[in-house]
This record gives C-alpha cells, structure tokens and sequence, in this order.
C-alpha cells in the first residue's frame, strides 16, 4: 500500500484536512511529517498543505523553503515521485523552484474563501487522471496571495508545454474576467512540472471530499493522486 | 490629598474613595507598582464592578452546564464524551484606535481564552458595528476591521463561520467589535485556571514582554474625546503565528499531565493572570520581573506586570517536569521560561532580581474590588421614541421598490464582501456554508453538528432596553431551530455607553432582565461573556448593544437546513403570526429615516413552541429549506431564500392576504415567525404538525420560475427578474465601499 506524507511547516493550517481525507475517507496511509525532519524514506509521494507557513512572513514559502525536510523533497521530485503543492503548499513549491511561476496578492487586494468552478486542461497529471480534458470540478479556495504570474516568455512555455492543469471558469466552461477570483494569468489555478509529477494548486481538494462540505470534487484528485502511485 | 497624588489617582482611573480601600487592604500606602496593579485590576474591565450584581440575575446553569461564568470561557456537555467551550469578548475601543490591530488582537485574545480551557478552537464568528458607509472614515473602519479579522483568523487556521454587521449613526465613533471563539474538547480534560501546589514552578511562555498595551484595560474603561488617536500605543500588535505556535505547542503540553493549570495574558497581563491564577487556587505566586523575556531594555517592573503584549500563558506546572514543559515549547521554537513560583502565603509577591517591588494579597486584587450599585433612571428619549403614530407614515406606491431598496440597504444586503475575507472551510468541517440562519460545524468522528449564531439589535435596545435583551435570546436562538439545533447555551458581549450615567445602567439593567426573561423561557443558560462599558465619544452613547451568542446541537447532522428555497414546485410556508408592528424597523428607518416606535413584542411561549415545531420537522427531514423572519420582515426573507450560497437561484411565486397596510404586512419585524419550503408530500404532515404545536401555518405559494412574484389580495404587487435582484443585492456592500 502506497504511504503518503503529509508536511507540516509552524503556522501550516490544513495538514489535518489533508490527513483525513486521506486517511478517514480513502483509507490510505498517510503520516504527518514535521519540518525538522531530514528523510522521506518510505513514502511515495508528498503533499505539503495549505495554511501560513512561517506565518508568510517576508512572502509565502519564502521561508519554508529553507525547512530541512525540503531536501528530501526535492530528491523526492527528482526521483520521479508526486509532490502536492495545495495553496500555501503550491507557494512553497514555487519559491523552493519545483514549479514555475509567482504569486502576486489577489487583484482585489483581499484574502478570499469561496467555491469557485475549474475546467480541467490536463488530465495527465498525478491530480487529474481520474479526469478528462475540459471536465468541470467546483472547489473551494481560501487565499491572499493566488494571483499567478509568469513573465510573457515563461508563461508561453508553460501553455506550450501543457504544464496547465486547471483554470478558472464559469459553471459552463468559459474563461472571463469574473470567473477570475484572483487575477490569475491566463486564469491559472493549477500547473504541473514539465516531467509531470510536481503539481500546484490553489484550490483545497482538502475541503470538498464529502459532499457535505459542499462538493466532493477533491475526491477525484485524490483518487488521481492514489492511481498514479499504486 | 494633594494635587499631584490627586494626579496620579486621576491618570490610573481610580477615584480617591477607592484608593482608601487599596490603603486598607494594605494596611499601608501602595508604592507606585502596586498602585498599577490595583488600578488594571480594579478597572471596569477586570473588575465587573458596575455589572456583577445586575450579571448574577442570568440563568447560568442547565443540564449541560459543565463551566458557567468565572473561568476563561464557559463549557457544555455535548455527549459523546465531547465538551464545548465559547465565550465572546469586545473589543471596541481598541478596534476605533487602530481598527486592523484592535480587532486582530480581539481575535487573538478570545482564541487564547478558548484554548487555555484545553480546548482546540474550531469556530469563531463575529459582531459588528459601525457607522454610515457614506462617511469615508465608517468606510476605512469596517476595512481595517474585517482585514484584521481575517488576518488573525486565517491565520491561525480557525473557520470564521459566522457574524453580524449592523450599521447606525450612533457607531460613527464608537464601532463594536465583538469576537467570538468556540473550542472543542475532551469533557474529562478541561483546564481550570487554579494555581495549586505550593513550590510548583510558575512558567512563562510566548512572546516577549513589549511596552505595548500598558493600561488597555484602564483605557477600555474610559470614554473617549478628540485625544483618543493619540492612544493608539495603547492599542497591542497581534502575531497570529505566535498564536498559532502557541496554542499547538500548549495543546500538546496538556495531553501530558505535566499541567496544573493555564491562564492567559489578556487585559491587564501578568497581574492578572498571576493573581488570577492564585486567588482561584486559594494560593499565593511569587515572581520575578527580571526572569521576564523582554523585548526592550530597561522596562520597569511596573511596566512588566501592566505590559499588555500579546501571544503569552502563564503555566504552573509540576515540579520537576520543567523540562518537558520546556522541550515542547522548543519544538515550537517558543520561549519557556520559569519565572516563579506558587507559594501558600495568598499573596502576589513581584521582585525585581533580589528586592521586592510589590507585595498585595491576591484576593484583594481579584475578588475583594470595589461593587457598585449604580443609580438607574429611565432616559427621557423614550417618551418620544415609543410614541408611533402609522397614519403619520406614507405608504408607499410600489411595495417591488420598496423591497429593492430595502435589500441593497447596508444593513440588508448580502455580506460576501465581508464574509469571503474569513477563511470559512479551514479544517472541513463547515457543512453549513455562510448565508444561513446559523453556522454550523460538524464534529469528525460523531454524528453531531454544532450549530452558532450572534444576535443582538441595538436599535431594538435604544427603543426598549427590555424587549432588546429578550429579542437578541429569541433570534439568536430562532437561528438556531432554523437550521434543526438545540440550544445548549449562550454567551453574551454587552456593549454600553457609561455605567456613571443613571440612563444608562437602567438600560443595562433592563436590558439584563430581557435577556434573563428570554433565557430561562428558552432553557439556554448563559455560560460566560464580557461588559463593554464607556461606549461614548464627546458624551454621546451609542446604543445599547447586547449581542448574544448562541450554540445549539444537531444529534445528527444529517437533519441539518438551509435557508435557500431547492427546488421548483416545493410548497412554501410561513410559521408564525404577522402583525403590523413596523416599530424600530429597518423599513420605518430606510425607507422613512425614522427610529421609531416599540420593538416588536415577543411572547416567550408562542416563540418557543416556533423553535420546537421546526426542530422536530427539521428531525424528520420534512424541511427543504428554513429561515427565520427578522430585519426586515417577510418580504426580505423572501429574497434571502432566493439564493443559495453556490449561486444557486429559485425563483417564488406568493400570494398574500393583505387586510391592512401592505407595507406593515411585508415588512414588519413581529416576531416568532419562520419561512419554510418542503415538498408537496410533506404538506400535509407539516400543517398538522403545526396544529399540534399550535403554530399558525399558512400557505404562502410556490417556489420556481425565473421571478419573485408578490399578490397582494389577488392583485399583482411585486414581480422582480431574479438575476438583476441577485445582482442588486450582492454587489451593493462591495460598490458602496469602494464609491
């Protein structure tokens, strides 16, 4: 059985979530893994959580990424294995250089929590194999600074290379302004390295697996997750 | 005395009758230091001492009544071996200081209260108050407000999942802020805040002592003037990821058993908590200032004690378990630092390196401060205020305007703008999403839920302090039976102009009686709460604002509603009564600029039996949808229940008898009404369930279709397009904040 660890940074705020998704609802092994420790050994694959890692003092992930077990996650990521960015988790994976791209404050300038709807542009990813091109999820966010920005060049490369695994939309698929919570460059809301198995993502699957919290849309990139490490 | 000691009482707030106290209680002329320890301790604040003896006529207990009031937070058996644990605390003075750090530090200090009981905190909400948006200042209050609300919140990974706003003139320089923590834990391992064992170690963890927030609470206990911004260095500065760090790295301590008890640093720090701490445990604790981590050289020990700094505990601990106490704060990169010790002698003893700087017996800190029976005299407004004469109010021509303009009123319109800001779903557990009556939580691992929701009407209170108290119980608790809970108890935050003004404490002292009333007719006891008093600028009070808040149980969560209408063809109900009462509605003050009249009347039992009828359909899962009938009346309930919060949208068509004033029948505020939809198999079940309760329940129409459509006595009346009323009312408060 594939075991998962589960990162937790001081001022991380979502690794319980995380934890019992995986754990309670999917049955999984799963271990919450402190930021002082210095080995992965056993686990295949890592998902660093959302919440403020280091409190996002000088900028989200900008201190985390110093955090000793970052550098059994970057063999991790060399090794091939799937590393899980969710919000402040996607921060970190951006400021340790797993992933391409920053993080600008939201447009509106404010934190925002609400469900928003993503059309699914890769789903040959470690979150999205369970899925097809173009399929339709709704998931909540909960974020200050998801505002994605690359460089023109950079963000060529990344549509060139379909490194986008979701984008911001309305219920029924199309891209606009209002459908953008955020300000996000070509309404990115999810991108995956160019070998395929380090993945970002604003949105929380880690609070949307029952349909009581709403949908249960994240179970579906957990099952991905599970698929593509069994 | 002469006038430079007269000076000094006058700059700690003390008046000379109570210095003669301290002397006795003494035995002796305080020095300097203890004189600021008396001052913060005895202050409004801390004390309670214009409100203990109107307090002690609220219900506090109840069969789920672990902790009333005198702890930290109170505390309800929830079964399943499961205890909660809430409290609201204000922080208004603060909040109109520097409004970011003020409600942020609210925030933080209301968390610190939850978790010091053991409890890991799992909800907060929130109320506020505040001036005309049309005022830039009322605008950049209520930003600095929510933006440190969220930040605090946020980042301490704790749901915001609920909360009121309310705006009236009377706020403009005086906003509430009151914030409200919940926590959860193991009935058999709540921590009391009693130091006991003479010798074991007295520790210090958290932050480092600054010179910030000395006198906060001699400053909460003091109306403002037009020097109030230059206390803002009176204001603290919140870290909430200290307060994250802190609250992990202590909840770990306390599934140790290296604990003996755990008190924050709140209002007045380290006085209070130290003394505090020993006069709860028939004790006394010696420390010493210099052991205190400072983060500025050269503070005194006067500055120490009264240091209101944020992010710190005080722990007494076993003796000879220092060190694990010490490895956990470690692993957390916190400082644990043994300042003292508990001794048997009652007093608090400070020390400075060798010498001692103050020495005073704890009780006479803590439980031995001045009580006043102010003098209570019923203000003169109310001879006009009560006086409302219908035939003097213009009925409008087209009640669709009316209703339109109604729903993107501040007060009315949707609150996104505010709610989106607080992370809301953190820790998943949120399966009641902003919007409805009630939060609510479930609890992972039960099958419970627990529902919450702030209330309190200070408009309501200004026309009758009596009926306001009584209202904020009965809605607060109506939210509750809206969404299938139970009550199991309450916490209330009361915010009032001068406790010195006679009009004033009689409407606290009505206010108090209400809520009383309220309490026991709708078995919730309150368990614990906070007086905010001298709530006045240049003179002027603001309205008498009780805010009650309170908690109910869902057995199972699966019965749990919403207040959205789901689908087209489901039958819609209105549960209650409806009378002409437009008395301090927000119609008679939108639409006619009027503050005027009574209050609506509330009849405890009839309201009750509401409460019961719509639990007991709610547990035979008959409701597609409830929500209850308050600020403004039928007609804005309607358009609430248009929408969902995943913008979902059901339009509804009603038909109305309307024997009087069209205006009074949709936008009256009477009360003990609710607006439920269920399928049409469940008509008949439902109407004679409300037979048995003997709740009147008439059938207003039907929801579907792409309008809400309004007949009056067969004639069409209201017919509004859904979307452009959605757009309406979502986007005013966000539009209006940003002209």
């Amino acid at each position: 059985m594939p075991r998962f660890a589960v990162l937790v940074f001081p001022g991380s705020n979502c690794e319980g979530d995380v934890l019992y998704a995986l754990r309670h609802v999917l049955g999984q092994e799963a271990e919450l893994v402190w930021h002082k420790e210095t080995s992965l050994a056993g686990f295949d694959a890592a998902l660093l959580p959302g919440g403020f890692a280091h409190g996002d003092y000088l900028r989200p992930g900008a201190i985390a990424r110093f955090s000793p077990i970052m550098e059994p996650v970057l063999s991790m990521a060399e090794a091939g294995k799937p590393v899980i960015g969710i919000c402040n988790g996607f921060q970190v994976l951006m400021e340790a250089g797993l992933l391409p791209g920053a993080m600008l404050r939201n447009k509106s300038l404010h934190y925002v929590c609400r469900y928003v709807d993503l059309r699914v542009e890769n789903a040959d990813t470690p979150l999205t194999n369970a899925c097809t091109t173009g399929d339709m999820l709704r998931m909540p966010i909960g974020h200050a600074d998801g505002n994605f920005y690359a460089d023109p060049a950079e963000l060529d490369g990344i549509e060139n290379r379909r490194q986008v695994m979701l984008r911001y939309a309305t219920p029924s698929g199309e891209l606009s302004e209002d459908a953008n919570p955020n300000g996000s460059a070509n309404h990115i809301a999810g991108i995956v390295n160019e070998r395929g198995n380090v993945v970002g993502l604003m949105p929380h699957l880690d609070r949307c697996y029952e349909p009581e919290l709403g949908t249960d849309h994240g179970l579906r990139m957990f099952r991905s997750l599970i698929s593509s490490v069994s | 005395m002469n006038g430079a000691q007269k000076t000094l009482l006058e700059t700690h707030n003390l008046t000379e009758e109570e210095y003669r106290q301290i002397v006795r209680k003494l035995d002796r002329e305080p020095n300097l230091t203890e004189l600021g320890l008396f001052s913060v301790m005895w202050s409004e604040h801390c004390s309670y001492k214009s409100s203990r003896m109107h307090l002690k006529r609220l219900p506090t207990k109840g069969p789920r009544v672990l902790q009333g009031p005198g702890e930290n937070a109170g505390v309800v058996d929830l079964g399943h071996g499961l205890a909660a644990v809430f409290k609201i605390e204000s922080h208004n003075h603060p909040s109109f200081i520097e409004p970011f750090q003020g409600a942020a530090t609210g925030v933080g200090g209301i968390i610190r209260d939850i978790f010091t009981m053991g409890a890991r905190p799992v909800a907060l909400m929130n109320s506020l108050r505040f001036g005309p948006l049309s005022v830039p200042k009322n605008r950049s209050l209520l930003e600095g407000v929510v933006a440190g609300i969220a930040s605090y919140g946020n980042s301490t990974g704790i749901p915001t999942v609920g909360g009121e706003v309310a705006f009236e003139e009377c706020y403009s320089l005086n906003p509430v802020v009151n914030a409200f923590c919940l926590g959860i834990a193991p009935k058999e391992r709540i921590f009391l805040a009693r130091a006991e064992g003479e010798g074991n170690p007295v520790i210090y963890v958290g932050a480092k002592t600054g010179k910030d927030g000395i006198h906060g609470a001699t400053m909460a206990s003091a109306e403002f003037d037009e020097a109030a911004e230059e206390k803002r260095p009176t204001v603290q500065v919140g870290d909430p990821f200290m307060e994250k760090l802190l609250f992990e790295a202590c909840l770990e301590l306390m599934a140790t058993d290296a604990l003996v008890a755990i008190q924050d640093m709140g209002a007045a720090g380290l006085t209070c908590s130290t003394s505090e701490l020993a006069a709860r445990g028939g004790t006394g604790i010696e420390i010493d200032v210099r052991k205190v981590p400072q983060r500025e050289k050269g503070m005194t020990p006067y500055e120490i004690m009264l240091s209101e700094s944020q992010e710190r505990m005080l722990l007494v601990a076993k003796k000879g378990r220092e060190a694990e106490v010490e490895a956990i704060f470690d692993k957390w990169d916190l400082h644990a630092v043994t300042i003292g010790h508990v001794t048997g002698d009652g007093l608090l003893r400070v020390r400075d390196g060798g010498g001692e700087v103050a020495l005073v017996p704890c009780p006479a800190l803590v439980d031995e401060g001045p009580v006043y029976e102010r003098p209570l005299e019923r203000p003169a407004y109310l001879e006009k205020t009560a006086r409302l004469d219908l035939n003097e109010i213009p009925e409008p021509r087209d009640p669709g305007d009316v209703l339109r303009r109604l729903v993107c009123s501040h007060g009315l319109t949707n609150k996104h703008w505010i709610f989106q800001q607080y992370d809301h779903m953190v820790q998943s557990n949120t399966i009641v999403l902003p919007g409805s009556d009630a939060g609510v939580i479930r609890l992972k691992g039960t099958p419970l839920a627990l529902a919450m929701s702030l209330d309190g009407s200070g408009r309501y209170t200004y026309l009758d302090p009596y009926r306001g108290g009584a209202l904020a119980v009965a809605e607060s608790c109506r939210n509750l039976a809206a969404v299938g809970a139970t009550p199991v108890g309450a916490t209330n935050c009361l915010n009032f102009g001068s406790p010195e003004k006679p009009e004033v404490m009689w409407q606290f002292a009505r206010a108090i009686d209400g809520m009383a009333d309220a309490c026991r007719a709708l078995s919730v006891p309150i368990t614990g709460g906070n007086v905010s008093f001298y709530n006045e600028t240049e003179g002027e009070s603001i309205f008498p604002t009780p805010v009650v808040g309170a908690v109910g149980i869902l057995e199972d969560k699966t019965q749990r509603v919403t207040h959205h209408f789901k689908s087209a063809g489901d039958w819609i109900y209105l549960a209650g009564e409806t009378t002409d009462e437009l008395g301090g509605s927000e119609y008679l003050k939108i639409i006619h600029q009027a503050i005027l009249g009574l209050p609506p009347a509330l009849d405890l039992e009839r309201e009750k039996a509401l409460h019961v009828f719509t639990r007991e359909a709610a547990a035979r899962k008959w409701l597609r949808s409830a929500h209850d009938l308050s600020e403004g009346g039928l007609g804005v309930a309607l358009v609430e229940c248009l929408f969902g919060p995943l913008g979902e949208m059901v339009g509804a068509s009603v038909s109305l008898e309307c024997p009087a004033r069209a205006d009074a029948l949709l936008f009256s505020e009477g009360q003990s009404r609710m607006l439920l939809s269920v399928h049409p198999d469940r008509a008949e079940g439902l109407e004679s369930l409300a037979d048995g309760h003997g709740i009147p329940l008439s059938r207003l129409g039907v929801a579907g279709g792409e309008r809400l459509r309004v007949q009056l006595n067969g004639v069409d009346a209201i017919s509004l397009e859904l979307s452009a009323l959605r757009d309406a009312w979502w986007s005013t408060l966000e539009k209006d904040i940003h002209p």
